[in-house]
């Protein structure tokens, strides 16, 4: 009975060993996700990214590598607001992975406990690209990012426990760094509280909210609908009208037409980016890109006050 | 309530003691009057109340509208300064919060019903120099006639069946040259949602696994009409039919996914197989009624596909496809159709809206028909039993040279064996050009102009030039790679 016992217990104790040394395996949607994920995991995970910083995240190209990605990952972060709509179901679907189904513990959806913005009463398509379940931009706001990390940390934990206080040191560390750069952050943009920007997209609702700032007036006449003349027209004369100085455009959109509407305003146009690495000088992940932004918005309105 | 009761209370009492019939009619009457102020009263203040609730209601949506941003900001400022829960925690709280003026309300919303739901409409108008365009355009989503032709009206539905299956159906009306509204069942298929060892089931009725067009819906395709090679080897819609089919995600570094799929043979959309109308087209005899007699008469088709990223910006997709089966030639008839595709995409790391991007896709078909020996019939000859091989290719490029606008070439070959029987566009050798130029005003509408050079052996050259275009209401289920 023993010789049969000692090898199989061995065999279980060395597949456990295995297993509690193995790193998580997750796939992220986007860059931004990433960065938090990152932040969390530390060391402990093994992370991959689906989207490229620099690309338009509405239309990522479902490919096949993907898949295999997904097929062997113990969890994915997906954004939760319908912006992956057009390309992660069909992977999801090839992935055929049980870990990642939809109300597994693996399936992390980030808005989760987030107050999403702008959620459609109507879903009227003659209105753009509205999203039905509210602006999925929310990441750029700060307090959005501490709901997230917590979330994660929440659910690392509970995928891999013997690891679990290393995530929470880690969550509190990122916590507690986010909150002092928070209060920097506030401060450098105080002094344009109520200042109006132009976005190319409506992305920066949350953004805006937190800092104070109105970036309500868009180059899109409607979201995902490309400028036009007419509408290119009517944002000028407000622009003049209200001495809006800023407009911010992301790494993807037509920069030119921004330069187009700035030569006529006198208004100088920001590069920014949703996704940390989406610009130069904002690969060192979540922090970096906050910086950026932040710096870069309050340089330009300062410049033109 | 207390005059009601009371005056129950009372009446039997005053009913004992006085013994008198009238007493008691009088009595009845009182409380019948008294029960019907009471309701009418009752009635009337009910009205009040509704009344008075529409009224403050009304007033507190006007109040909200105006404030409603502010009360907002202040509510999560103050969410905020306070230590946050756990954001599991706060979500379970945030969906049992109950609705108030402030919150929007979400008529439908993704995810809030058991299934998508999607029309897809689209026509072509246009013209050509043939004679007989049904022929030309063989591909049954093809413009057929000079003028308009209603290409494809198709309803898709899909969804979560339950936690082990999906399920999709693409019901298609379509409204042919003679104003008859045909209708098809073109797909309705469950497939498995998580299998073991990375398998997944699919049955039902659904398009074959061979190449890259065939099991794609006509709205994806980058051109006005089906390749040459596709409609006369797999059929004019298609190769599809009842079945099952099981496929394996290879545990490679690589994306690799093997497929096998078994299905019926026979029918008109599997033109190649047990089909009387195709093998008539093949053969020039008519088809023999064959019946399925044991598992090899069936129809069956493995796939194997895989994927490379080159780089951030290049994929690479080969593919190797078979379908083997029995034909309507007669007891001896079997058809063999290999495949071989490559698919290639370029795009930009700094997509907008998916532009610029390149694809190139091409495919190569070869089909080995064995036709069995024909006994003759009243106008068609006895023939010997007789092998019938062609091929054919297509190779496309699609460059999508700005935001919504796609500019794409296409060459098309295809063999005529055995041929020279007489002149006809189905059969003969034949090659094909054709450029197109597409815009879309958003993802869910298309507008596209093509013009066809066709080169056909024992006719000549037809010129076709067709304008197409395309609504999707709905769902759009993302297309797969």
């Amino acid at each position: 009975m023993n010789h049969v016992l000692k090898p199989l217990l061995a065999a279980a104790l060395l597949t456990g060993a295995l297993t509690a040394q193995a790193k998580l395996t997750i796939v992220v949607t986007t860059p931004d996700l990433a960065s938090l994920a990152e932040a969390v995991g530390g060391t402990q995970i093994d992370l991959t990214t689906l989207a490229r910083p620099t690309e338009d995240p509405h239309f990522v190209d479902a490919k096949p590598s993907f898949i295999v990605k997904l097929n062997r990952a113990d969890a994915l972060i997906e954004g939760g607001a319908e912006l992956e709509i057009g390309w992660l179901p069909p992977l999801l679907t090839g992935a055929r992975n049980s870990k990642l189904a939809s109300g597994a513990l693996g399936y992390i959806r980030a808005n989760e406990g987030i107050q999403m913005l702008e959620v459609p009463t109507a879903l009227d398509r003659s209105e753009g690209d509205i999203h039905a379940a509210g602006n999925p931009h929310f990441l750029v706001d700060p307090e959005n990012a501490k709901i997230i990390a917590r979330h994660l940390a929440d659910v690392f934990c509970k995928l891999d426990a013997a690891n679990c206080a290393t995530y929470q040191t880690n969550l509190k560390k990122f916590l507690e760094e986010l909150d002092v750069k928070m209060v920097e952050w506030q401060k450098q943009l105080a002094p344009f509280k109520g200042e109006q920007i132009v976005a190319y997209h409506n992305s920066w609702v949350y953004f805006a909210r937190r800092f104070g700032l109105r970036i309500d007036l868009f180059l899109e006449p409607k979201p995902g609908i490309p400028p036009s003349p007419a509408h290119l027209a009517s944002v000028i004369t407000k622009m003049k009208a209200d001495k809006t100085r800023v407009i911010i455009v992301d790494p993807y959109l037509n920069r030119r037409t921004a330069e187009t509407v700035a030569r006529n305003t006198g208004a100088t146009v920001v590069d920014v980016a949703q996704m940390p690495g989406g610009v130069k000088g904002t690969e060192g992940g979540y922090m970096a890109l906050m910086d950026y932004l932040v710096n870069s918005l309050a340089k330009a309105l300062i410049q033109r006050n | 309530m207390t005059v009601l009761v009371s005056a129950l209370v009372l009446a039997p009492q005053s009913a004992v003691r006085a013994h008198e019939t009238n007493q008691i009619n009088q009595l009845k009457r009182q409380l019948e009057l008294m029960q019907e102020n009471f309701e009418k009263v009752q009635r009337a203040q009910r009205e009040q109340i509704e009344a008075l609730t529409r009224q403050l209601n009304e007033v507190i949506h006007q109040q909200t509208t105006t404030t409603e941003q502010k009360k907002l900001e202040a509510q999560l400022a103050l969410d905020l300064a306070t230590n946050q829960p756990a954001a599991t925690a706060s979500a379970n709280a945030l969906e049992k919060a109950p609705w108030s003026p402030a919150q929007p309300l979400t008529v439908a919303r993704s995810g809030a019903s058991y299934l998508n739901l999607s029309f897809d409409g689209m026509f072509a108008v246009g013209g050509s120099s043939a004679q007989d365009i049904e022929a030309l355009e063989f591909g049954g989503h093809d413009p057929k006639q000079n003028g308009f032709t209603v290409q494809n009206l198709e309803m898709t539905l899909d969804g979560k069946v339950d936690p082990y299956f999906k399920g999709q159906a693409n019901i298609v009306l379509q409204i042919d040259p003679d104003g008859e509204t045909i209708i098809e069942a073109e797909e309705a298929f469950l497939e498995t949602i998580s299998l073991p060892w990375n398998l997944q089931v699919k049955a039902g009725q659904y398009y074959t696994q061979f190449g890259r067009i065939n099991p794609t819906h006509p709205h994806t395709w980058d051109f006005v009409d089906q390749p040459l090679v596709i409609g006369r080897f797999l059929g004019p819609d298609g190769l599809r039919n009842p079945g099952a089919q099981v496929s394996w995600l290879a545990p490679t570094p690589f994306y690799s996914e093997l497929f096998l799929s078994v299905q019926n043979s026979g029918g008109e959309t599997a033109t190649s197989f047990r089909d009387a109308a195709g093998t008539e087209l093949i053969t020039q005899h008519p088809g023999v009624d064959t019946s399925v007699e044991n598992a090899g008469d069936m129809l069956y088709s493995p796939r194997y596909v895989m994927s490379f990223d080159l780089g951030d910006e290049h994929t690479l997709v080969l593919g190797g496809s078979g379908a083997f089966g029995p034909n309507a030639s007669g007891p001896d008839g079997r058809t063999a159709i290999y495949g071989a595709d490559l698919f290639y995409k370029w795009k930009s790391r700094n997509h907008d809206k998916g532009f610029p991007f390149v694809t190139w896709q091409t495919e190569y078909l070869y089909s080995h028909y064995d036709a069995a020996a024909y006994s003759g019939s009243p106008g068609f000859p006895a023939s010997a039993a007789t092998t019938i091989n062609n091929w054919g290719l297509y190779s496309q490029v699609s460059y999508g040279f700005r935001p919504r606008w796609v500019a794409s070439l296409r060459g098309d070959y295809v063999t005529g064996q055995p041929g020279d029987f007489w002149a006809n566009p189905l059969l003969d050798d034949r090659y094909r050009i054709s450029p197109a130029l597409t815009f879309f005003p958003s993802e869910f509408s298309k507008i596209r102009l093509q013009y066809n050079y066709d080169h056909i052996q024992n006719t000549g050259v037809e010129n076709s030039v067709w304008f197409q275009f395309e609504f999707l209401l709905g769902a759009h289920s993302a297309h797969r790679f």
